[in-house]
């Protein structure tokens, strides 16, 4: 038998774009991941494609290389039956001087309906919102958002544990420069989870309290009765930066491996978004460990896009708006 | 040369503490007197119900020329300066090539003159090339009418080069205007480091980058004598390092813009590049305490820091965007509806950061209404309601950051030298 699984729009959610977790209600991101879970479950089907958005067009923008999450995002919008396109900046207009919103638009006028925007500058998903007409999926701008990063950690989460509220997540290594960490912050925060980011005092934002999280800089101490530990990937060009002072020094005072998972919670799960620097902030017996649910969260991030994907198509434009 | 009768309103000349409902005569492009004599054989300007001021001065802004003439050039923005009310600017000199030899300053007094609009008085560069590394020809650049130096959109990071700086320009008594930011501390910053920027995810350029500066500089306006001017100040910290400074007898002064006094850093929420300006816009408790300092007369001027900038450039990404936006065509409105409309400045001390006060940094021969004073005069309704439409500015550029704002209060006429350069039909 076929899932059918209407495309209309869902009670409580009304939003044509998804541009961050920070404007969203606890829940609005609930829906998300209760919506998630029912296309998880189409997932374990043979026939694994439903015919939600059959005649939408959705458009991968990838203004920064990405492989891990357009491939996610391409895998999901083919499994609701919606024609996709790739457009990467280096066969592009953009290189020729055209501004991204030229570009943006000469997209549109081909009759998009969603845009998945990754771009190295935070705010342009919310920019492309300003301009276009069709629905905008931020996919990460710069250090701002990663909104289905933080969904599908959160998904991961609640399948999990069963709940969000009370847990104690730690979101373990560069803060600053992380999109991943505050859709995280901002999500787990709206669910009731306690969340301690930890990490080098250089790598860590001013004012990150102010976001409803704790700070720490002894991750012995942070780890300790954590439910979740989030891995960030340090990038190495940080050390150039003299943000800190060596990997090995980052490894050995920051990094997670066997010796400092004795001293976690048998339960806890190791997250981590990907790609991963084998030995520097995690430990490869730890990656590839049992607390590790780093490829469950692949599983899931597929599940969540095309709940993101389903419900953004859902809502029609708003009365009096017309198409490009 | 029309001799000029501006009547019946309320003239405010701060040099004199004058301010009263009067006459103004103007003859051969002098201000003659102030007084209720209504002589004849004058072209009546109908001032009534309206404020009369000396010619309005802004001492920071860019006019791009030469270098980048498609985004501004002498001509249009002096232009653009006498639409905003301004009968004067002072331009800074971060041209391509910068101002900083003789004939190029003569070249801005040329092109000014050319144009007939604003009086524009040259700010020469402080070292030459704005390097930071040799003094420029500061001598002869005072004689061919440089006012002030700087070295503005740079601090000079060499505490030895700004030394040598003020020490020789303080032979001429001149000012040396420091824009204040040690840019190993702000590194790729592009806002505010703080709350916002962490929410944001966009490099912070930290306020202590701009308050070390102002320290170091007031420490060696201190040890030379000599006279430093803090353009663009921006942080809490930086108004109380000036208003100590000041306490202290050092020869310090200091100018705040009409967005540092208005806007903060939520507004870049929006991710609209026409909140990006270097320094940039810091917190509510900024904006406080520099209307504090605005208040207190800590802060001695309001300048516009009219930095125009071509939308091909300045309509990008936030973080690819040129830092800088305009403001000769918005300053006065927003003076008037924003700080002296809310009670932060009366109007008398609104006109004094805006005439007398940069006369006196500058040590122009301008901002007064004294009989015998160059008659530069800006005629101000204090009641016109206007919305700002970047559209339909005489500027050449549009990154404004006050777009459709509903403003009180604007320039109606606008003489230079005793002649209408601006309005002049009541
Ligand atoms: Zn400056």
């Amino acid at each position: 038998m076929r899932p059918e699984i209407p495309i209309e729009p869902k009670p409580g959610w009304n939003r044509r774009h998804l541009l961050g977790l920070e404007e969203l209600s606890a829940d609005e991101i609930t829906l998300i991941l209760d919506t998630a879970r029912s296309f998880k479950e189409v997932s374990t089907r043979d026939i694994k494609k439903v015919p939600a958005l059959r005649g939408k067009v959705i458009v991968n923008m990838f203004v920064e290389p990405s492989t891990r999450t357009k491939t996610s995002f391409s895998l999901a919008a083919k499994r609701l039956s919606a024609d996709t396109v790739d457009f990467s900046p280096s066969t592009s207009s953009l290189s020729k001087g055209e501004t991204l919103k030229d570009t943006a638009r000469n997209i549109e006028a081909m009759g998009v309906d969603i845009v998945i925007v990754r771009h190295w500058a935070p705010g342009v998903p919310l920019m492309l919102s300003n301009v276009l007409k069709a629905s905008i999926i931020n996919a990460g701008d710069g250090a701002h958002e990663h909104p289905t990063q933080g969904l599908l950690d959160i998904f991961t989460i609640r399948e999990l544990k069963g709940r969000i509220r009370g847990l104690k997540v730690v979101i373990l290594g560069d803060i600053t420069h992380s999109r991943v960490a505050r859709s995280n912050i901002w999500g787990l925060t709206k669910l009731g989870a306690h969340v301690t980011v930890c990490g080098p005092a250089t790598l860590v934002p001013p004012f990150i309290e102010d976001l409803g999280v704790k700070v720490s800089h002894n991750v012995d101490e942070a780890i300790a009765d954590a439910d979740v530990i989030n891995l960030l990937r340090i990038q190495m060009e940080r050390q150039k930066a003299n943000l800190f002072p060596s990997v090995r020094e980052y490894s050995r005072i920051f990094g997670i491996d066997g010796e400092r998972m004795k001293r976690t919670r048998k339960d806890v799960l190791i997250m981590h978004p990907g790609p991963i620097n084998r030995g520097v902030e995690i430990a490869p017996d730890v990656a590839d460990g049992e607390q590790s649910v780093i490829l469950k969260q692949v599983t899931n991030g597929l599940a969540v896009r095309m709940a993101v994907l389903f419900l953004v198509a859902g809502v029609k434009e708003l009365e009096g708006e017309e198409r490009a | 040369m029309s001799s000029y009768l501006i009547m019946g309103g309320r003239v405010i000349d701060p040099a004199s503490g004058f301010d009263a409902v009067t006459n103004v005569l103007i003859e051969d492009g002098k201000v003659k007197t102030l007084g209720s004599a209504s002589p004849r054989g004058y072209q009546v300007i109908d001032a009534r119900g309206k404020v009369v001021a000396p010619g309005l001065i802004d001492m920071h802004t860019h006019l791009r020329e030469p270098g980048k003439e498609d985004e501004e050039t002498i001509a249009s923005g002096a232009a653009a300066a006498v639409a905003g009310g301004f009968a004067s600017v002072a331009s800074m000199p971060n041209t391509d090539p910068p101002i900083d030899n003789e004939a190029m300053v003569e070249f801005i007094y040329l092109q000014a003159k050319r144009c007939g609009k604003a009086n524009v008085f040259a700010i020469a560069a402080a070292t030459k090339g704005r390097k930071g590394e040799e003094l420029s020809e500061i001598g002869q650049l005072v004689r061919g009418g440089a006012v002030a130096f700087s070295d503005d959109g740079n601090s000079i990071a060499n505490a030895d080069v700004m030394r040598r700086v003020l020490q020789y320009a303080g032979m001429f008594d001149k000012a040396v205007i420091s824009h204040c930011e040690d840019r190993n501390l702000s590194r790729d910053g592009v806002m505010n480091e703080g709350y916002m920027s962490t929410v944001l995810g966009l490099p912070g350029m930290p306020a202590i980058a701009e308050e070390t500066m102002v320290h170091r500089d007031i420490m060696l306006a201190a040890a030379t004598g000599s006279k430093v001017h803090i353009a663009h100040v921006s942080t809490a910290v930086s108004v109380e390092l000036v208003r100590r400074a000041k306490e202290k007898g050092i020869r310090v002064t200091t100018e705040a813009t009409p967005h540092h006094l208005v806007l903060d850093e939520t507004a870049l929420r929006t991710f609209d590049p026409n909140f990006k300006m270097s320094p940039p816009l810091r917190t509510k408790k900024d904006v406080e305490a520099l209307r504090r300092g605005l208040t207190d007369g800590t802060i001695d001027a309001i300048a516009s820091d009219h930095a125009p900038h071509s939308s091909e450039e300045k309509d990008v990404e936030f973080s690819a965007a040129p830092f800088g936006v305009i403001g000769l065509e918005t300053t006065l409105p927003i003076v008037l509806t924003e700080l002296v409309g809310k009670n932060v400045l009366s109007l008398n001390e609104a006109v004094a950061r805006l005439t007398l006060n940069p006369a006196r940094i500058l040590g122009i021969p301008r901002g007064t209404l004294s009989a015998g004073a160059v008659a530069d005069v800006t005629v101000i309704d204090l009641d016109k309601e206007i919305e700002i439409d970047p559209s339909r500015f005489i500027s050449k550029s549009r990154n404004c950051p006050f777009a459709g704002r509903k403003l009180r209060g604007c320039a109606t006429v606008v003489l230079v030298g005793g002649r209408i350069v601006s309005g002049g039909n009541g």
